[in-house]
């Protein structure tokens, strides 16, 4: 039986002024996987998930979500579909405390985020379902913490609860582990695992064993193009893969 | 005490004080503070919340003060429907240039709010039921709810203040609002909270929108009280003005802009006899706080508040 496929990109391309940092990539993530996106530094991973959350107009190609065509999407849009990203660099709101944090995330589907006559009060009722959140990924004792103040590896998981909270069909994880001791890259990868059930993952990741502890797809790309896609013992066979990119990182 | 305790605080003393005031100075001062504390207040929703400098407010408020004269003296309307024309054409105002600059962020928003206060100012400065250079004169204060004489300063004065308390509870309620967390969100870190599938740019607009017609409230009192709109309402010395009494008072904290507010009129007041050196005198001022107090007069209190009571972090 084929697998069905929740996120389609045909030939995507995005030119910078001339400069083609995305060459016509054509992918297909199955739903339900784990797809890893690897590649050397500067292949262009980061900017294909600007292009698929539409942060970056696409230049040439199309994208499509469950079959629909997202290409001309707004970025809201694009998030309120089910495709949910997080940054390279942590991405939290360093002022408010990890509860606040997820908080905002819970806060939309109320439809009373435009509501600046209604009490902040209103909100208390998504404090359980935060707790529970702030919980599954180890911070139910950061709650009042701020944000700012969390250690690294702290916020990056404060980001992936506040990722979750908008319960997404689709997570862009983009570098998930990097700048990360050991022990705190086992407990990512365990989180992942863990989130990755009754959803689709695409991974941006530099460690490979993460990658290959994780993935069950795994798409090359350099110089904006596609190399070779595979399962991680296909692709790391691969003469041209050893080239471009472990023959590039020693 | 925490924060929804120290808020209540502070809004206890602001009544008291506010009821107090024009037994304890002049009221036609004591008014005057009440407007620009409500124009800096509703600046600061924008600035301290949203994150937006804005180099034009005096757009709304100007514009405002000039309908409400323009009403009250020709048409001889109620005072509050005069007031309530002023603020509508400022809302619709801070809709129109919102929807232009919105998208523009930083030193560019700045730059075309203030275009487009320009253009008020000439369009003011052109037509011809302005009073041109001479602004308008001799404004009446008119009929609260058509019975209420306006005609003594105690009795304007709490008209004013009612007026000023409403408008900076709806501006503190919108900061601690769901839509004021929102708008916190997305000034702490725009491109996720774009990512977690907020409009931007339509949360800033409303920022935007509610800062323009609060402003325009505090222009329509204004004129009531002074009995005259002028040129420097629309001057962009005002918009600046503005800037100054929120940074100086403490942008993003309840009471800075108020307090900023009294400086600055109480400095002006004062300094009057000694001319243009009220420039001078104002701008030194400024540095010095600013150079001492970088959060502002309240912001530098909340902290040390927060530092002995709480324990916590500022
Ligand atoms: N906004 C941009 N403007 C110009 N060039 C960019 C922009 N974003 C990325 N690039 C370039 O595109 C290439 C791919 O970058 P990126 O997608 O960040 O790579 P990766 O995430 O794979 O390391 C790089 O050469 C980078 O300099
Ligand atoms: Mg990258």
């Amino acid at each position: 039986m084929p697998e069905e496929t929740i996120l389609e990109t045909r030939d995507l391309v995005k030119e910078f002024a001339g400069f083609v940092a995305v060459n016509g990539v054509s992918l297909r993530v199955a739903r339900g996987s784990i797809h890893a996106l690897i590649g050397p530094n500067g292949a262009g991973k980061t900017t294909v998930f600007n292009l698929l959350t539409r942060f970056l107009p696409a230049t040439r190609g199309a994208i499509l979500f469950k079959g629909d065509d997202v290409t001309h999407a707004r970025p809201a849009e694009v998030a309120r579909r089910g495709i949910v990203r997080s940054f390279q660099m942590s991405a939290v709101f360093p002022a408010l405390t990890a509860l606040e944090n997820v908080r905002v995330a819970l806060q939309r589907p109320l439809g009373t985020s435009f509501h600046f006559w209604r009490s902040e009060r209103t909100l208390d009722a998504l404090e359980a379902r935060a707790v529970e959140l702030l919980a599954a990924v180890g911070l139910e004792a950061d709650r009042d913490t701020v944000a700012v103040e969390l250690p690294y590896g702290r916020k990056r998981a404060l980001e992936l609860a506040t990722t979750l909270a908008l319960d997404p069909e689709l997570l862009l994880l983009d570098e998930p582990t990097q700048g990360m001791g050991h022990e705190d890259v086992g407990r990512v990868v365990a989180l992942i695992r863990r989130v990755a059930a009754g959803r689709t993952v695409l991974l941006v990741e530099h460690n490979l064993s993460v990658v290959q502890d994780l993935a069950r797809r795994v798409t090359v790309l350099a110089r904006g193009a596609v190399l070779a896609e595979g399962s991680y013992d296909e692709v790391s066979r691969d003469p041209a893969v050893l080239e471009a990119y472990i023959g590039a990182t020693p | 005490m925490s924060g929804r305790a120290l808020r209540a605080w502070a809004w206890a003393a602001m009544v008291l004080v506010g009821l107090a005031a024009p037994y304890l100075v002049y009221p036609v001062f004591a008014m005057n503070v009440l407007c620009l504390a409500l124009f800096a207040s509703a600046f600061n929703l924008l600035l301290g919340y949203a994150g937006l400098l804005s180099f034009g407010h005096a757009a709304f408020l100007g514009s405002a003060a000039y309908v409400t004269g323009i009403t009250l003296r020709t048409w001889g309307l109620p005072t509050e429907l005069g007031v309530l024309a002023g603020t509508a054409v400022a809302t619709l105002l801070g809709l129109v240039f919102g929807a232009l600059a919105i998208r523009r962020s930083g030193i560019y928003f700045a730059m075309i709010t203030l275009g487009f206060a320009q253009l008020v100012y000439f369009l003011v400065v052109q037509l011809p039921w302005t009073g041109g250079e001479d602004g308008l004169q001799g404004i009446p204060r008119g009929k609260a709810l058509g019975v209420l004489a306006l005609d003594g300063p105690i009795t304007t004065y709490y008209f004013v203040y009612a007026a000023f308390l409403a408008g900076f509870w709806l501006i503190q309620r919108a900061i601690h609002s769901p839509f004021g967390h929102v708008l916190r969100a997305i000034r702490e870190n725009e491109p996720r909270a774009l990512s977690l599938g907020y409009d931007v740019a339509r949360y800033k607009l409303l920022a935007f929108v509610l800062s323009a017609a609060l402003s325009g409230l505090a222009g329509s009192l204004k004129a009531v009280v002074l009995q005259f709109a002028s040129l420097s309402d629309v001057h962009w010395h005002r918009s600046g003005e503005v800037v100054l009494m929120t940074l100086l008072g403490g942008m993003g904290t309840v009471l800075g802009p108020s307090v900023g507010a009294l400086l600055v009129v109480t400095l002006e007041n004062y300094l009057a006899d000694v001319g243009s050196w009220v420039t001078v005198i104002t701008g030194a001022v400024f540095v010095a706080c600013v150079l001492a107090f970088r959060r502002g007069i309240v912001g530098e209190v909340r902290a040390l508040v927060r530092r002995s009571f709480i324990g916590g972090k500022p």
